[in-house]
């Protein structure tokens, strides 16, 4: 299998490393050579935080390269605008549309912008928005944000859903399974094409 | 055997356990903190956070010399903590094996500098190894082990962000039967007299020239034949890297990057039309290859020393052709980070903001107060520097006649770790500085780990609890206050009050890390009624607010979902719209 790409973008705190954990866990259990690439320490605090995934018959650089992302998640629309690039040209983004600030806006001296939404369809082949925190929020578990994706995201990613199970079974405490199935249930099938 | 998919931090903790490794001490720093992380919960060994990575070192020599494989671990900058016991333990050598894992930042997501570790396996002159990935990361352990009791030599095991934080398959082996060796008894060899240490100079020569002939055959280092003009010298994860930009060429991965074969090199060298050296950082093989008279026709001219390189920057770098991609979109806002919501920096900065004091920073969370809102803090150096660094402009604004009490802002762990010592100097030498301590029981902008004030151990189990405010009694600072940081007024009296008293003041705030302790109370929402617009509350610099423009004058919206409840916010609210009733 040739070598598959996927950036998974978000704010530190919403659960980017256990969905690429996940990802990566999966592919592992599916046989094939896999890379997963993160950030520790200081970026994790509100900061951005990108995860990278690659796998296939065999992997070199844990680093996906610009033009080169066959999947782009996005976990919020400012931090999943600013990975579009890393996209291949025939490349799916599916991301979150609840925006959370910059400390930038908190304190007034800048304004989010407005046309997020617009800028990600202009740049992007394939574009899947829906808001996965309000799928969190009614599931039970906001923090959940991040399995909700994860279901959403399945239908482009490679990968036997059985398998992607068996990897939320190994990677999530025994106490929060049932809640990050339901969460991941509940995003399968999300954003369809606008 | 089985298969896992481990970091290369995770990776080294495996393997430090398959080699039969019994001691193992570290200060925490990213990209490094995994290790100890995982070691600490393993059995049946010694696994411990070391008051810094100088402490760390030594318990592992100690170790060593009782007769167990022993590694201490740390940050590329802890070496420098740790350079003193490096250099001389570099003489006496070892009993049993002794490894330094340190971790390097290209790039540096999480560091001060950038500085290239290998320099100090040049300096010290003993062994680098440098792992490709993860299963590479977990099998070189027990080779530096092996490599240290066959040459009697402490090994430095480097690794990078990319090879310490990113997974890969790992294929686990057994533990391995290791017999443990009797307590060093030799004392021409382990007390470094100057007498015994000019005779084991000689040694440390003499063991240099027969790793350079052992680096010759050793399996770290792998001719991997190809196809092409350009051939490949390439180290860590620049050899992925490699790989990925050019799977075909010819490749000498060089897993020991010091001391380095001379043979093989110049083999290497002869067999392709042009030579490329890779290598993230300094040109150190590049230098040395230069140094034996070979042409490197793509160094450092074409891989840049600062920050990481990319499978991009060498095809690039040798004249390829990169993949075609778009520019990245234009004008989009950053996101730095910034302190948690409910975090106790934030009511701190907050005041010293206000005061528009000069603050003499340190490493650690509260760094961030140098970002706006706060822009709170004037000097970072490194671990420490924040005490003594006040206590020296201190004494040169007196000598210049200025009336100005400079600040010292450092966390509990960092104020073991080497503040004290600043704190006995100030003391000692008469300063005139207020020194706050931030104590949230946590080391934590690593990620939330234990020391000796925090009243556990590593592995969480109870131990002695440091109390740092009767430290600082027993140090000889005369005035040493406990602060509310979520009571303002207050924070801001104290502060006056102590700014105002001569001498060296200690200020000890004792409110725990919310991320760490997962400390939560009822958020607050805002009357949009009352609410007038006057932008005060986002003074306090937190994410969990925003200003929504529109009406007369706009008004601020709480993000429940985020707001923690902590109240800074609404002690700054004139109009007393921030509710959480």
């Amino acid at each position: 299998m040739k070598v598959f790409n996927i950036l998974i973008a978000g704010v530190g705190g919403q659960g980017v490393l256990l969905t690429s954990k996940i990802i990566a866990e999966a592919a592992l259990l599916q046989g094939l050579d896999v890379k997963q690439s993160e950030v520790h320490g200081m970026a994790q605090r509100g900061g951005s935080v990108l995860s990278q995934v690659r796998f296939g018959d065999k992997v070199f650089s844990p680093i996906v390269a610009e033009g080169e992302a066959d999947l782009l998640i996005g976990f919020e629309p400012l931090e999943t605008a600013r990975y579009l690039h890393f996209l291949r040209e025939d490349g799916t983004v599916i991301y979150n549309t609840r925006s959370i600030g910059t400390i930038g806006v908190s304190i007034g001296k800048e304004t989010y912008p407005q046309d997020i939404h617009e800028t990600i369809q202009k740049n992007a082949y394939a574009v899947h928005p829906f808001d996965a925190t309000h799928v969190a929020v009614e599931v039970g578990e906001k923090r959940a944000v991040n399995l909700v994706l994860l279901g959403a995201a399945i239908r482009f990613l490679p990968l036997d859903p059985s398998v992607v199970d068996n990897a939320i079974t190994n990677s999530v405490p025994k106490k929060l399974l049932e809640l990050n199935r339901k969460a991941f249930q509940a995003g399968v099938g999300q954003a369809s094409i606008r | 055997m089985t298969k896992a998919i481990l970091s290369g931090n995770e990776a080294i903790a495996r393997g430090f356990l398959e080699a039969g490794g019994k001691v193992a001490a570290a200060y925490p720093g990213t990209p490094s903190t995994e290790v100890l992380e995982v070691l600490s919960q393993a059995k049946g060994i010694h696994a411990e956070w070391s008051t810094n990575e100088k402490v760390a070192l030594e318990v592992a020599i100690g170790g060593s010399l009782s007769g167990v494989r022993s590694m201490a671990c740390m940050k590329h900058v802890g070496v420098n903590v740790a350079a003193d016991p490096l250099m001389t333990v570099a003489y006496t050598g070892v009993n049993a094996g002794l490894v330094l894992m340190v971790a390097d930042d290209p790039g540096m997501f999480s560091s001060q500098n950038e500085q290239d570790t290998r320099h100090y396996a040049r300096m010290a002159k003993v062994p680098c190894l440098e792992p490709v990935d993860s299963d590479e990361a977990r099998s070189y352990v027990r080779a530096a082990f092996e490599l240290s009791e066959a040459f009697d030599t402490p090994v430095i095991l480097r690794t990078t962000t990319r090879i310490s934080h990113c997974k890969s398959v790992v294929e686990t082996a057994e533990p391995a039967a290791v017999k443990d060796k009797d307590l060093a008894n030799d004392v021409p060899k382990y007390v470094m007299l100057p007498a015994n240490a000019k005779k084991r100079h000689l040694v440390v020569e003499e063991r240099l020239a027969k790793l350079r002939d052992h680096a010759e055959t050793a399996a770290f280092n792998e001719i991997r034949p190809g196809k092409g003009d350009i051939g490949f010298i390439a180290n860590g994860i620049a050899y992925q890297y490699v790989r990925e930009a050019f799977p075909d060429a010819p490749v000498l991965k060089l897993g020991m990057t010091y001391p380095l074969p001379e043979k093989k090199l110049r083999a290497f060298a002869a067999s392709v039309a042009k030579l490329a050296v890779v290598e993230e950082l300094d040109g150190f093989v590049e230098e040395q290859l230069k140094a034996l008279g070979l042409t490197v026709h793509f160094g450092k001219a074409a891989f840049p020393p600062c920050g990481e390189l990319t499978a991009r920057t060498i095809r690039e770098g040798v004249g390829g052709t990169a993949v075609v991609c778009k520019l990245p979109v234009g004008g989009l806002i950053v996101r730095p980070p910034t302190f948690c919501p409910g975090c106790s920096h934030r009511g701190l900065y907050t005041i010293i903001a206000k005061l528009k004091l000069y603050v003499s920073g340190d490493i650690g969370c509260y760094t961030l107060g140098a970002l706006p809102p706060f822009s709170s803090m004037h000097t970072c150096i490194c671990m420490g520097a924040s005490i003594s660094g006040a206590h020296g402009m201190s004494r040169g604004l007196a000598l210049k006649g200025v009336k100005q009490k400079p600040v010292a802002v450092i966390g509990d762990s960092t104020f073991l770790h080497s503040g004290i010592t600043g704190l006995i100097d100030m003391v000692y030498n008469g300063g005139d500085a207020l020194v706050v301590i931030m104590n949230n029981d946590t080391t934590g902008m690593t990620g939330g780990q234990e020391h000796a004030g925090t009243g556990r151990s590593a592995s969480g189990a109870a131990a002695p609890k440091l109390d740092i405010g009767k430290l600082c009694q027993a140090i000889g600072a005369q005035r040493v206050r406990e602060i509310d940081a979520y009571n303002l007024k207050e924070l801001e009296q104290i502060m006056k009050e102590e700014l105002a008293a001569p001498g060296t003041a200690v200020l000890i705030s004792n409110q725990p890390c919310v991320l760490r302790y997962k400390v939560s109370k009822k958020p607050y929402h805002v009357d949009t009624t009352t609410c007038t617009g006057c932008k005060m509350c986002l003074k306090s610099g937190c994410i969990a607010l925003s200003f929504v423009p529109g009406g007369k004058k706009g008004h601020v919206e709480v993000d429940a979902l985020l707001c923690n409840g902590c109240s800074v916010c609404s002690q700054l609210c004139a109009t007393k719209s921030m509710i959480n009733t």
